[in-house]
């Protein structure tokens, strides 16, 4: 009895938790009410053979359970009740599989109108490419990929001069118009998803793939990535930006051409010399730093992590949380630096110092610390000399003090939490497995031996 | 007359009758000794798996507070608990456990036909097992890639256990398929050739029938694993290109030409989805046998039930891209697939449907293993019907890869076998051991155990319709998802230790029922099916004494009208019945 | 993978054609003594047949599989197909002649005329081994044409499916050599008449099998 009873309050109990629950549907943002349609139609069919089936069988425990002098009845089989039930079962696959082919092949098949953007994903972040003003996408190869050319272009692809390159976890797309992502991998599976858009696809590397919608409402999604894709799988985070016509144009005029980069000028020491007296009152002539005022080293940084940095300043990334006393310093100084000429002099100056190792200065246990950095090693390297493609700066014989610091900034959310500060907010999800600042001491204690 | 021939060996299996501790338990060629050395072993490392889960768990209800679970071991407990639970749990208990103990004592026979294989089998499983943990223990860990263990991140850098631990998996896979055929053969064999006297294949009981088609997928599909795991070993070791494309990993081209991730997921799969029903057929038939012992019924519609194995095992090698909607591969096949694996879902239904049927003016007794069945059912329809969502290739854009798809399966192919698998025990328990169980405490495991299982995978159905994906170490802040997500996984977390902690009273139930548990009859169920007629309590070496059954009648005789007993034995002659019996066949 | 799919489909559609034949105009429910061949199983085979069966099944999946991945990943750009050397036309005769003589012993072994069970069980052994032999020549020959294993796919699937085959030979060496070595030391044919007949069915099969497999890469 107490089993027939359970069973109904089961069948209750989830009616009410599915009616009830506040975990439903993101609100839709795309063309793809359909995709709704088809999950409302499965639920009606598949609600109602559960609650059928489920109180069918409490009945069936509360009337026919065993009594003394009771007998059950003889029925091998009842021929018409099972061809009914198969009938009966058939017709609402049916009714399920239909809406579920219908919108597949509206999935499947692109509008010709829709314009194309290439979302590119790599181990672990996510880039985009835009064909351009001629509409069509230059030739890419794998074996191509370099730091100095990170989406593989051909050079002598005639159609890849002009097209839009967004180095950038984020990208913008025009509203109420069908949009084609084509999707492309750099080094083992991921899957492009957004929520709110319902439609979703795999990233495999060595082919193409796509998926189309229509965005219809503005405003920021995020995507995941939600294919296992290593370590980092849970940081693989990017967005899309959906807005009016306009303001799509005006963003992306402000990337580069791949003609653009490729005749990119080279930052000019000398005049970075003149630029970097400034920064070397607190961050030392060689570069050195000085833990009494709070500057870090700089030389032998990598300049693709000094250039973000500078940046990530004068845009408010970093620096502007209320907390980061020394960032809201530098965030000021950065302001100097008025153009990316300007940037690109002062870290072609930076470059020629002399590397020496930081002194050490932080104690911990290193022997801990090492089991610690077995997670850093993926992306920093086992030796800690950072690797660029995975956005990863070098931490070898860099700054001790700064970096324990910053390893509380990222724990804290003092650093890593602006929305646009991608690659900051991976390395939150990094320092908030550090336990204590004792684990952080230990860590740091290892690095300064690599 | 494969029966005779098995009867002539009888000075054969007197003359090897185990002497020593040794040859009795350790090389035993005994089925029932191996049964249960396949059962402890596989339990033993589902317990394992376990421990991962809740290892897992506790990251995933409270982020950033254990240090002791970073990315690289989740990620790593993540694999090896789906691989461990899917493989060599469920595949190896279901068909090296109840497989070999059930399937010569359901059909009469003295013994598998190949004792010496089966033997084999066993220890070949154990060498599969032990190179499975050793992974946990070499430098770099085990493999991190998830179960499925897709290339290219399987074998690329970036995914933890790239060195020793994917080779190790690999290897171990290897062993296992290799263990698994040993054994299959065997299950075969005995089911076409060694049944009793009056052992026809229409009068075999439903558990044999699920086995018997379970191992038929597992003899044909598990090659396709095995075909894999060689070209995998083969890109990882000597840099051939099956799977891995040109890449550019980690900012370096490690040399690859060409070879296809999508070739990888086909053979993956055409494997994986049979894999699905060589877990669940071997829990459709069993539980079809305890509804209709413990519900002194015939089960409804015995025939429909054997087609629907029969179709559904031949259905499940024309559906496994359904895992594969949105990998990549060309879309056009999501017609196809979409279409058949609907199709499945109508003999799996008729299932359904009769074992309901079964309860209808039936005498039900609501003991443990009943409770446990009637469990299942409830379990198994609402993981066969969320199954209906994402066999829907539409429906699949959202849910996949989200904890729609973790919650789904862990319904249909966790909760819902283990619950059969417990209610097996608890039935048979009797007979493998001669001892009954203890019913209060076996109460207590079911209830825990169903009520906490579905609080923690009802809820999360709902993460996945949030559109929460699986595999994350940790969900961070992430717009789209409310705080009360991470409450709700809290709460999962929560339940999902209970259950955990609550497997606790199974073990003590069994230690406990073998040191002073009542005296067990030999058919305390009133059961018709011949493992209930052995001559002795636990069988014996050989099971029948001198003289092998014969069986005149259907598993299902069950309240057949004129008779004063509610169950008539396989082996009872029909003209032992007393006169004026009506035939059931004419009472509708 | 469509020819995995047909391979299988043939090999389900016998087998449960045959299942569901057996249960067709069956009523289980009703009790009575059953005529003592009805549970037998296809074609009253004996149990070692029916287990030589059901691994030549699994061995058929292995195979069809391996080809079925080697047809989809022909079609990828980086495919060179490879010129198989000429050597294994020689071996394709040799592993012929090595079934011939197996059935030839087989039939006598079967009709009581034992005198040809020792020379053809050496000769089936010597050409089985000129087989390997030949093959072992031709990996050799083709690494030392700079043809290794990674050079190509085209490459790795050739030593793949021939390695894999070679394996399976070498599987039933074993049971040929226990039987050799019995009838050599005076065993009593009928010890071996068993083995020699499995032997047989699995030198044909695996005879079929290098056939597809070498018409598969001589085509392509």
């Amino acid at each position: 009895m107490p089993l027939a009873v359970v069973l109904i309050l089961l069948v209750v109990g989830s009616i009410l938790f599915h009616l009830l629950s506040p975990w439903t549907f993101t609100p839709l943002a795309s063309n793809w009410g359909m995709v709704d349609f088809t999950v409302d139609v499965t639920l009606w069919v598949t609600g109602a053979v559960f609650i059928a089936v489920n109180l069918f069988m409490a009945a069936c425990v509360i009337k026919y359970r065993h009594k003394k002098d009771t007998r059950a009845n003889y029925e091998p089989e009842n021929k018409k009740l099972e061809t009914w039930l198969t009938v009966l079962t058939t017709i609402g696959v049916a009714a399920m599989l239909t809406p579920g082919l219908v919108v597949w092949g509206k999935f499947v098949d692109v509008p010709e109108e829709a314009h194309e953007v290439e979302a590119v994903g790599q181990q672990w972040h996510w880039t985009y490419r835009f064909p351009g003003e001629d509409g069509e996408f230059g030739e890419v190869r794998a074996e191509l990929i370099t730091m100095d050319n990170p989406f593989g272009m051909v050079p002598e692809d005639p159609n890849g001069r002009d097209d839009v390159l967004v180095y950038s976890p984020e990208v913008h797309i025009p509203i109420d118009q069908p949009v084609k992502f084509l999707l492309r991998s750099k080094d083992v599976l991921h899957d492009f998803a957004v929520a709110q858009f319902r439609v979703k696809m795999d990233l495999v590397p060595g082919m193409q793939t796509y998926l189309w919608l229509t965005p219809t409402e503005t405003g920021r999604f995020e995507v995941l990535c939600e294919e296992l894709c290593g370590v980092a799988h849970h940081t693989m985070r990017g967005a899309v930006i959906v807005e009016e016509q306009d303001n799509f144009e005006a963003w992306l005029a402000g990337y580069p051409t791949y003609a653009d980069t490729l005749g990119a000028q080279p930052g000019n020491a000398a005049v970075g010399g003149g630029l970097y007296g400034v920064c070397s009152a607190c961050h030392g002539t060689q570069g050195q730093g000085m833990q009494a005022l709070n500057a870090p080293k700089l030389a032998g940084q990598g300049e693709w992590y000094l250039r973000r940095q500078i940046e990530n300043y004068k845009k408010g990334l970093r620096g502007a949380h209320e907390d980061d006393t020394y960032g809201k310093q530098m965030a000021q100084m950065a302001n100097s630096l008025v153009d990316d000429a300007a940037i690109n002099n002062v870290i072609a100056h930076i470059q020629q110092f002399p590397d020496e190792p930081a002194p050490a200065t932080v104690e911990g246990n290193v022997e801990s610390g090492e089991r610690l950095y077995r997670v850093c090693a993926y992306c920093h390297g086992a030796d800690g000399m950072g690797i660029q493609a995975l956005n990863a700066p070098r931490m070898a014989g860099m700054t001790d003090w700064y970096m324990a610091r910053q390893l509380k900034n990222f724990r804290d959310g003092v650093r890593g939490s602006h929305l646009q500060d991608y690659y900051g907010m991976q390395m939150g999800f990094m320092g908030r497995i550090l336990a204590d600042d004792q684990a952080i001491n230990d860590l740091v204690a290892y690095i300064n031996t690599l | 007359m494969a029966y005779v021939s098995i009867a002539d060996r009888d000075h054969e299996i007197e003359h090897h009758d185990p002497q020593t501790f040794i040859t009795k338990y350790v090389w035993s060629q005994d089925h029932k000794v191996i049964a249960v050395q396949y059962s402890i072993t596989a339990i033993f490392v589902g317990v394992v798996a376990l421990i991962l889960s809740a290892m897992m768990r506790l990251q995933l209800g409270f982020p950033d507070t254990f240090s002791f679970i970073n990315p690289e071991n989740y990620y790593q407990f993540v694999t090896m608990h789906g691989m461990i639970m899917v493989i060599y749990l469920l595949t190896a208990l279901f068909l090296g456990g109840f497989g070999n103990y059930l399937i010569p004592l359901m059909c009469g026979s003295r013994d598998m036909v190949f004792p010496y294989l089966n033997m084999l089998s066993y220890w070949v499983y154990l060498l599969s097992v032990i190179i499975l943990l050793a992974s946990f223990f070499v430098p770099g860990g085990s493999t991190g890639a998830g179960w499925t263990l897709y290339p290219p991140q399987a074998i690329m850098p970036g995914t933890p256990g790239i060195d020793m631990g994917i080779l190790l998996m690999l290897a171990s896979l290897a062993v296992f398929i290799v263990a698994f055929t040993m054994g299959g053969l065997n299950y075969v064999t005995t089911v076409l050739q060694a049944r009793c006297e009056g052992m026809t294949l229409m009068r075999m009981p439903l558990s044999v029938w699920g086995i018997f088609m379970a191992t038929v997928l597992g003899l044909l599909a598990f090659p396709a694993l095995l075909v894999s795991a060689i070209m995998m070993l083969l890109d990882k070791t000597i840099m051939t290109s099956f799977f891995i494309p040109a890449i550019s990993s980690m900012g370096a081209d490690p040399g690859h030409t060409g070879g296809s991730p999508i070739l990888f997921q086909h053979l993956f799969w055409f494997f994986g989805h049979p894999e699905v029903y060589i877990v669940a057929l071997p829990a459709f038939g069993i539980v079809s046998d305890l509804l209709s012992t413990h519900a002194r019924k015939n089960i409804f519609g015995y025939r429909m039930m054997v087609w629907a194995i029969i179709i559904i095992g031949g259905l499940s090698f024309i559906v496994w891209a359904h895992h594969m909607y949105v990998s990549g591969m060309n879309p056009y096949f999501g017609f196809f697939f979409a279409t058949t694996t609907l199709i499945i879902a109508v003999p799996t239904a008729l299932k359904v449907y009769n074992w309901v049927l079964t309860l209808w003016q039936g005498n039900i007794h609501l003991r443990v293993p009943m409770l446990f069945a009637i469990g299942f059912i409830f379990t198994f329809i609402h993981g066969g019907l969320t199954g209906l969502f994402l066999g829907n290739v539409t429906i699949d854009l959202p849910l996949s890869d989200t904890y729609f798809v973790v919650a789904h399966f862990h319904m249909v192919m966790g909760v819902s076998p283990v619950l059969v698998v417990f209610g097996a025990i608890y039935h048979w328990f009797p007979k493998i051991t001669g001892k009954m169980y203890n019913e209060t405490l076996g109460k207590w495991h079911f209830w825990m155990t169903f009520l906490g299982t579905y609080s923690i995978y009802l809820p999360m159905h709902y993460l996945g319709f949030l559109g929460v994906p699986r595999r994350y170490f940790a969900m961070g802040n992430t717009e789209f998802m409310p705080e009360s997500a991470q409450t709700l996984n809290s709460s999962i977390t929560l339940s999902a230790l209970f259950v955990a902690a609550t497997q606790i009273l199974f073990f003590v139930n069994v230690i406990w029922s073998l040191k002073s548990g009542k005296k067990a009859g030999p058919n305390p169920w009133g059961a018709t099916t011949l493992e209930w007629q052995t001559p002795d309590t636990p069988p014996k070496h050989g099971n029948w004494g001198h003289d092998l059954p014969v069986v005149y009648r259907w598993a299902y005789d069950y309240s057949v009208p004129g008779y004063a007993d509610d169950f008539i034995p396989q082996t009872v002659p029909p003209d032992k019945a007393p006169a004026g019996r009506e035939h059931g066949g004419e009472s509708h | 993978m469509e020819f995995i799919l047909i391979i299988l489909a043939v090999m389900l559609a016998v087998f449960l054609g045959w299942l569901l034949k057996s249960s067709f105009n069956v009523q289980p429910w009703v009790a009575e003594p059953v005529d003592e061949t009805a549970n037998q199983a296809p074609m009253n085979a004996n149990a070692k047949v029916v287990a030589l069966a059901t691994l030549l099944a699994v061995v058929t999946s292995f195979f069809a599989l391996i080809m079925s991945a080697y047809g989809l990943r022909m079609d990828y750009g980086d495919w060179v197909p490879l010129n198989e050397p000429q050597l294994l036309w020689l071996n394709t005769g040799m592993l012929f002649l090595a079934s011939l003589v197996l059935q030839w012993t087989r039939n006598g072994t079967v009709s009581g005329q034992v005198s040809r069970l020792k020379p053809g069980l050496i000769v089936t052994g010597l050409l089985t081994f000129a087989f390997l032999a030949g093959q072992f020549a031709a990996w050799r020959m083709l690494s030392a044409s700079g043809q290794y294993v990674w050079s190509n796919p085209a490459n790795a699937f050739f030593y793949l499916l021939t390695v894999a085959h070679a394996l399976h030979i070498l599987g039933g060496m074993y049971v040929w050599a226990r039987a050799t070595l019995r009838v050599v030391n005076g065993a009593h044919p009928d010890s071996v008449r068993e083995s020699v007949v499995l032997c047989t069915v699995y030198w044909h099969f695996l005879l079929i099998v290098w056939l597809v497999m070498f018409g598969l890469l001589l085509s392509t």
